[in-house]
């Protein structure tokens, strides 16, 4: 048998979404050595799959007061600590006529009682505020929802466990987990892009794959984790026509939220069961459905340019006292599984429920469980320190690293920030959506704007493929929001991947394969509302893409792209 | 009224950017793209920084838009790239307005300022300290083509026209610099009566350009129209163009009441190409004005040319034109391609016997309104300009043609060439004055 490669490390992370990343962070600033393991890129899963809502707690004040308070610790922590991830939009509670008063006063009531901060807003001020806020509002209430981006938090987080030497093996699957007299002593995985296996030692494993924990459990023969994957629709147009999150106050159901995300606007969601939560599905009903709550806050939605939708699966833990069908009203706090206690097996904890606003408290938690585990308590430090603000993109003249060449293990991923030994500065203030167009006037006259519904210049695709040359257009994408504005890529995928190849860090065949599963991937959550203007683009697009550069046509290489 | 993006002809106009495919055909035609790297272009500034925008215009860059509208002109989508720019721009400029910008921007002032003193005026302007002092205080180029104020004013001309007919007898217009003389005002065609039209003169039809008031006038009452010109005041468009909404939306609203006073359902016929256009859309489109009044007005007024292709049309243009042996070089300014109605100068010019006209086949001059006359857009509207005044030159003519005002200021600099309004021809041609001669 060929040897296989061995890592070890006192603690694995299993699952690189919100959760996982910040339990990386968290042991990883404990001192304990840490590798994270998730099969796809960093916040693929639900994490990048979400509304996009850093949440006051109001929205569970009736609820469940217990997440709302939760909720308003963390929104407050997170904005200090990761303001390069959230715009602090502020948000409103909006009745509107016929939503009745009964709501309106226990959310009143409950908001006051659990001490979460709110103020009545004068309607007349609030239609000046926002002016295309349906006119059939009654009542506002501010609260203090923010938008959050779930990759920068997850990037930003993991660039923090990185400067405290933690190890990030992306597109790395997990595929077993080997006992040692009832203790879990090995992670077995598979370099899904090389096709290598290979075996982590753990000292303690985390299991935060969100809602596939249960799997992950199952690969330890424990079978009875039930994740009710409990599937939510978002749909986003192309631009903000609000510029605070508006929520219906009423009891929360379906499409009463409307996030200002980055340059778009988000509505949703949908709470369904769903079997599998690799399988989630898109039905045009559901879709239609969102469209038109969209309408009822802001008349007009349906005219807007729509830009994409998408579903994620909420890892919610079965709960016996509601139906399954019920997804709504199980619990969203967060579960910790003590496998020991539960199944008789050392060594490990899953993590999951909550949400991506609670991801902090979360990892905190579960690694306080395992320090007491470990018998080896350490301070949790994580709400007070800062994470390293992002890479500014300075071009470094030379070429981009080629894929493997010179790195020692190209699969752990290098720091995005260079370690500052002398503590670290944070950045100026909160983010505004409108610094970004700042930041492109102030370097346009030497930079060239490649992706330009999104403002991403060249330097940072270079520097970005140069940091990271494993990358796919999507990972970039994740990372710089290249291809996410209303031309979802038709223009800047194959500007992206042409700069590639003058970089050197592709090969022409590799730049043909990447470039059309980014594609195919946009084209999923683009095809359910080809209508009005989208039509057009789709149009030109294809034209260009699959007419004048005969995309199609072209040899790709053969080589596994993810 | 806001400055906020809450403004209703920016809520139109921001709807209009979901159109943009990304397509750059506005790249292709913008013509201060092509002059300045300044400028990153109409798609970058318009539908692609509104996203960004949020009711801050963080990007300075976007002052260097001209106005000019061909971007959206060309847009095959309808996205309305410089409404999106103008109003970005008056939010930038909400809270430090130039002085220079809010002077440009009040030309009716300008104009009674300069106009009894005109000589004066017209030679301290011309006066090189008082220029340089100009350029480092309020930031007007040096070398700005600024406005030359007649000596008389249309308002005058009128009033005393009034006394002499009164008395029975007709005075001739004024001299003006440009040395076209009226010499056989008052003549009629002889056609029957046709009614009443509104003039409209904008502002330098009343104090700098007054020779084309007077023409379009003359060329009107020989076709039978009795000519009515109420007092009225300015149309806020340079205002709208430097970004001083408020101002401009008063101005515009107050004319259009002025303009309605002389008679309901009146055709308004102007020879100020621009303003009819704030008139027709911009006030609209631009700033958002919602008005009845407005509304009515801008069914009802038309550019001169329009309108007498509009009667040519309608077989009710006499075509009793005497001949005008010449070629002569014409630009349609941008602000009147922006009006959707074609190209009725070289219509109208088409009929005239011997004459050819060549078009500049240009965007634009690069004034813009009073784009050309800031100091730090002089050089970017001087290039602008550049292939416009080579077609100028190449003519070999001594006349040229244009529609709007300062775009003429922009092309007798440029080109050292006389520049008149194309109906300075059409009164030519029916025999009411002299202003190309020819062998
Ligand atoms: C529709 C919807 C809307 C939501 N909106 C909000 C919101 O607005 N605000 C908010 O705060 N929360 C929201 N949530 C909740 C929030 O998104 C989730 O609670 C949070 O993202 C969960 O993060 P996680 O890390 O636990 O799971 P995930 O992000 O799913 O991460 C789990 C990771 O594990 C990886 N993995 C799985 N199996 C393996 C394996 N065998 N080996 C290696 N890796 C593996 C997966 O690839 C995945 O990346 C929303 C959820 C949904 C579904
Ligand atoms: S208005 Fe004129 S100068 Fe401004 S972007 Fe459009 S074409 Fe260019
Ligand atoms: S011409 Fe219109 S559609 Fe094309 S890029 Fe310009 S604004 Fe967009």
């Amino acid at each position: 048998m060929d040897e296989v490669r061995r890592l070890s490390a006192e603690v694995v992370v299993i699952g690189g979404g919100s959760t996982g990343c910040g339990v990386a962070r968290d042991a990883a600033m404990r001192g304990f050595s840490t590798i994270l393991v998730e099969r796809a890129d960093l916040a693929q899963g639900t994490s990048g799959r979400f509304h996009g809502l850093l949440h006051s707690g109001a929205r569970y004040a009736v609820s469940d007061p217990e997440s709302a308070t939760e909720c308003c610790v963390e929104n407050r922590i997170l904005k200090r600590i990761q303001p390069d991830a959230i715009e602090p939009t502020g948000g409103w509670f909006v009745a509107l006529e016929g939503d009745g008063p009964d709501y309106s006063d226990k959310f009143l009531r409950a908001m006051e009682r659990n001490g979460l901060p709110h103020e009545e807003v004068r309607l007349a001020l609030a239609r000046r505020l926002e002016p295309r806020l349906t006119r059939r509002a009654v009542q506002v209430i501010s609260v203090d929802d923010a938008a959050v981006d779930g990759w920068a938090l997850a990037l930003g987080t993991v660039r923090s466990a990185l400067e405290y030497g933690a190890r990030v093996l992306r597109y790395t699957e997990v595929k077993g987990i080997g006992l040692t007299g009832g203790r879990t002593s090995t992670v077995h995985c598979r370099d899904r892009r090389s096709g290598e296996d290979f075996v982590i030692e753990a000292g303690f494993i985390i299991n935060a794959a969100g809602p596939w924990v249960g799997r992950v459990a199952t690969l330890l023969g424990i079978e009875d984790v039930t994740v009710e994957p409990a599937q939510g629709i978002m749909v986003a147009v192309s631009q903000r026509l609000v510029s605070r999150v508006l929520n219906r106050l009423r009891y929360p159901g379906d499409g009463d939220i409307m996030v200002p995300a980055q340059t778009v606007s988000i509505i949703g969601t949908t709470d369904a069961p769903a079997s599998d939560p690799d399988r989630l599905v898109m039905p045009r009903d559901k879709i239609q459905q969102m469209l038109d709550c969209g309408e009822a806050l802001v008349p007009g939605f349906r005219q807007a340019r729509g830009l994409h939708c998408w579903v994620g699966a909420r890892p919610l833990i079965r709960d016996d006292s509601v139906k399954p069908a019920e997804t709504r009203k199980m619990r969203r706090g967060m579960f910790i599984f003590d496998h020991a206690s539960r199944d008789g097996v050392e060594g490990m904890l899953s993590v999951a429920g909550g949400k991506l606003t609670t991801y902090r408290l979360m990892a905190q938690e579960v690694v306080d469980q395992m320090c007491l585990k470990l018998g080896s308590p350490r301070r949790c430090r994580t709400a007070s320190e800062p994470v390293p603000p992002p890479p500014t993109d300075h071009f470094v003249a030379g070429q981009v690293t080629k894929p493997g060449a010179g790195a020692e293990a190209p699969e752990i991923e290098q720091p995005d920030w260079p370690i500052s030994p002398a503590g670290r500065q944070r950045p100026t203030g909160p983010r505004h959506i409108t610094d970004r167009l700042a930041e492109a006037e102030s370097t346009r006259a030497d930079d060239q704007i490649i992706c330009e519904c999104e403002l991403v210049s060249r330097r940072a695709l270079v520097s970005a493929l140069r940091r990271h040359p494993d990358d796919s257009l999507d990972d970039l994408r994740r990372r710089l929001r290249i291809g996410m504005g209303p031309c979802q890529g038709g223009f800047c995928a194959a500007r992206s991947a042409g700069i590639a190849c003058q970089e050197d860090a592709w090969s022409a065949g590799q730049a043909v394969a990447a470039l059309r599963l980014f594609l195919r991937n946009r084209w999923i959550g683009q095809q359910p509302l080809v209508y009005g203007e989208l039509l057009k683009q789709i149009a030109l697009d294809n034209w260009m893409l699959y007419g004048t550069l005969g995309l199609e046509q072209l040899p790709a290489s053969q080589e596994v792209v993810l | 009224m806001n400055l906020s993006p809450t403004l209703a002809g920016h809520a139109l106009a921001r709807a209009s950017l979901d159109a943009c495919v990304k397509c750059g055909i506005c790249e292709t035609r913008c013509p201060v793209m092509a002059a300045t790297p300044l400028f990153p272009g109409p798609k970058f500034v318009g539908p692609q920084a509104e996203r960004f925008r949020q009711g801050l215009s963080v990007d300075r860059s976007l002052d260097y838009c001209s106005g000019c509208g061909t971007c959206t002109l060309v847009c095959p989508q309808g996205v309305k790239i410089a409404e999106l720019n103008a109003q970005a721009r008056a939010v930038m400029k909400a809270h430090h307005m130039p002085l220079r910008d809010r002077l440009l921007g009040r030309t009716v002032l300008m104009g009674k300022v300069m106009s009894p003193v005109a000589p004066l005026a017209n030679a301290v302007l011309r006066l090189g300290p008082v220029r340089a002092l100009a350029d480092s205080v309020v930031g007007v180029a040096r070398q700005a083509p600024l406005p030359v104020a007649s000596v008389q004013s249309l308002g005058r001309w009128l009033a005393q026209r009034g006394r002499s007919r009164a008395n029975g007898t007709e005075v001739s217009g004024p001299d003006d610099q440009t040395g076209c003389e009226p010499d056989a005002v008052g003549r009629e065609s002889g056609a029957a009566k046709r009614g009443q039209v509104v003039f409209f003169h904008g502002c330098a039809g009343a104090y700098f350009e007054v020779e084309t008031s007077i023409k379009a006038i003359e060329v009107l009452e020989y076709l039978g129209f009795e000519v009515l010109v109420p007092a009225q005041g300015c149309c806020g468009l340079a205002q709208q163009s430097n970004g001083l909404f408020k101002a401009a939306s008063k101005s515009v609203l107050k004319l259009s009441r002025a303009l309605r006073s002389a008679g309901p359902d009146l055709t308004i016929v102007s020879a100020s190409g621009s303003c009819t256009g704030m008139l027709k859309h911009e006030a609209r489109q631009i700033m958002g004005v919602d008005d009845p009044e407005l509304a009515d007005v801008s069914y009802r007024v038309r550019d001169i040319m329009e309108f007498l292709a509009e009667l040519d049309a309608q077989g009710e243009l006499p075509h009793s034109f005497q001949p005008v042996d010449a070629t002569v070089p014409y630009h349609a300014p941008c602000q009147l391609k922006g009006q959707a109605m074609g190209l009725p100068a070289l219509e109208v010019l088409s009929l005239i016997p011997g004459l050819t006209v060549t078009e500049s086949g240009q965007a634009c001059c690069g004034m813009a309104g009073t784009y050309g006359l800031k100091k730090e857009k002089y050089a970017i509207a001087q290039k602008v300009g550049a292939p416009v005044f080579e077609v100028f030159r190449q003519a070999g003519a001594s006349l040229g043609l244009c529609d709007t005002e300062t775009c003429r200021w922009q092309l007798r600099q440029g080109t050292a060439m006389r520049i008149e309004h194309p109906v300075a021809l059409v009164h030519q041609a029916y025999g009411l004055g002299t202003c190309l001669a020819t062998d």
